[in-house]
């Protein structure tokens, strides 16, 4: 099954240091590699800040562009990965890895199991 | 049909029904699917039973005819799926084995330690889990659990359809974790546990006898637990734990409905058998020098036990076990649990100090044990008017009927 796990993270003004961003790039690279090798990585990409979000909503055939994210939260959506694994267990594993810190303040990540559709069999 | 086989059939299911819906959950990978068909199978032994009389092994029987209504059931889905054209969502069937036949025992203890966990599985909201084993390992029917927590029984159905949902959306394994989680998640299964006990036991409201079930069964699971991984000294410590609370039950009420305080109960009550299977167990867990917080708990839970008299109670021994505890679960109603044992085996003074050290924090300010507790030991010492406002203090805090008339006594009993 696959899950996608979605990174949430504070976003801060000021600027992390070196060796923090070294730290997350590491970690996520160590991820990638690992899951790539075990050939279950089906995708993953970080984005950018809330900052240049644009959230649209079609109402009664209206469109309607806002400025920023759906939500304001204390922790935006920052990144996901695409993992296949055989379990929830094995999921919560890989999970645990993915660094999720910014600027010295932890984040999470929300595991969700992907839909499975007719079309994704 | 007689009254006698009604009640066999029950306890068949009390006793049986949480090992025969593991081991069908294993073969179909569904717990609706488990279900159902341990229903049809109980359902049929009604009208097979009263007819042909008891088979030799009911729980055999039952299991044998649920795995044939299971293959059943198979059979149905295939048709009903051959005649579908095009499926936009995939139904969440697990894979069918396909030799449903062979012989698998299905009373491995294997099945109910893995359904024990995937019903404790963290990824599960407490009450779900709550509510989940005491359904499938528990042997209890939704309308019983809903009463014995005062909820609806559409609500609690709810809160199982839901869990239940998750289980398969999310694929919550079913099996028992590798050895790198398993310390965290039997964790997880004690805790889960220990609040089906809890909710039985200081219970006040409700249906008094059907929470009293929740008891019984919390010890029932622990047993199995127990049984099923007995080299874990805090398994052992659980089991030990709730049978010596269990033991004073009957002590612990009086005929008025009213809260008797351990000082105050009738010790003939307490049931022997238990409090020496729990010393047993607890021995047995404390040999493994792997002392934790069960363990400890139990071990004053025994020193209460042992105590002939309220005056034989080893208090000093209990404070040091409160500082072990403290130790291992920092927490302020420890640390306000070992100050009583101060007061109660060291000296009064230097007890209600550690007390009011606690409450300088101001965390338990809106506790009424923390009060209570205060309040017991300045009427101990005769500092009368400043106990009356501490037992005020208290009974302005709690809503439960049982402990306010209990403080309330306690206040009157000042005047006199």
């Amino acid at each position: 099954m696959r899950y996608m796990m979605l990174i949430y993270s504070k976003e801060t003004a000021e600027a992390m240091s070196a060796e923090a961003d070294r730290q997350i790039r590491e970690g996520h690279r160590a991820v990638m590699e690992d899951a790539t090798r075990r050939g279950i990585l089906c995708g993953a990409e970080p984005l950018s800040p809330t900052s240049a979000a644009t959230t649209v909503r079609v109402m009664e055939g209206r469109v309607s562009v806002t400025d920023g994210p759906f939500a304001e939260t204390k922790e935006q959506l920052a990144g996901y990965y695409i993992l296949e694994c055989r379990d929830l267990d094995e999921a919560l594993e890989w999970a645990a890895r993915i660094p999720t810190g910014c600027a010295g303040s932890g984040g999470c990540v929300e595991v969700r199991p992907m839909r499975q559709t007719s079309a994704s069999r | 049909m007689t009254e006698d086989l009604r009640k066999t059939i029950e306890s068949v299911f009390r006793q049986e029904s949480g090992k025969i819906v593991a081991g069908l959950i294993r073969i179909s990978g569904s717990f609706d699917l488990a279900e159902e068909a341990m229903q049809d199978a109980f359902a049929s032994a009604l009208s097979d039973w009263s007819e042909l009389g008891l088979p030799d092994n009911p729980a055999g029987w039952i299991t044998a005819v649920a795995r044939r209504k299971l293959v059943d059931y198979a059979r149905r889905e295939r048709t009903r799926r051959d005649k579908q054209d095009a499926l936009t969502y995939e139904t969440p069937v697990a894979a069918w084995p396909s030799d449903l036949g062979v012989e698998a025992d299905m009373l491995v203890s294997d099945d109910r330690l893995r359904l024990i966990f995937t019903c404790c599985h963290p990824a599960l909201n407490e009450e779900a889990q709550v509510a989940l084993t005491l359904r499938t390992l528990g042997g209890l029917t939704t309308p019983e659990i809903a009463r014995a927590f005062l909820l609806s029984e559409p609500t609690l159905s709810q809160r199982l359809v839901r869990a239940k949902a998750k289980i398969q959306q999310a694929r919550i394994p079913y099996e028992v974790p590798n050895a790198d989680a398993l310390p965290a998640r039997l964790a997880s299964v004690r805790k889960t546990i220990y609040l089906v006990f809890n909710e039985g036991y200081t219970a006040t409201a409700g249906d008094s006898l059907v929470r009293r079930e929740l008891s019984s069964e919390a010890i029932r699971l622990a047993r199995v637990l127990h049984e099923l991984i007995p080299d874990d000294p805090e398994n052992t410590g659980l089991l030990a734990l709730m049978l010596l609370h269990d033991s004073r039950q009957q002590a612990r009420v009086n005929a008025e409905g009213e809260l008797v305080t351990l000082e105050d109960q009738d010790r003939s009550l307490w049931k022997r058998e238990q409090i020496s299977e729990g010393l047993l167990l607890l021995d047995q867990a404390l040999a493994l020098h792997r002392a934790g917080p069960y363990q400890l708990q139990a071990a004053i839970a025994a020193l209460h036990a042992r105590a002939a008299t309220p005056n034989d109670t080893d208090w000093r021994e209990i404070a040091q076990l409160y500082e072990r505890l403290y130790e291992l679960q920092p927490s302020a109603v420890i640390a306000l649990n070992h100050g009583v044992a101060i007061a109660m085996g060291v000296n009064l003074d230097d007890g209600l100090h550690a007390i009011e050290r606690i409450g300088q924090s101001g965390e338990l300010d809106s506790y009424y044990l923390y009060h209570a507790a205060r309040a017991d030991i300045l009427r101990r010492l005769n500092r009368k008017s400043e106990a009356y406002d501490a037992y005020r203090r208290a009974l302005s805090l709690t809503a439960n009927a049982v402990e306010r008339r209990y403080l309330r006594r306690r206040i009157a009993s000042l005047g006199s």
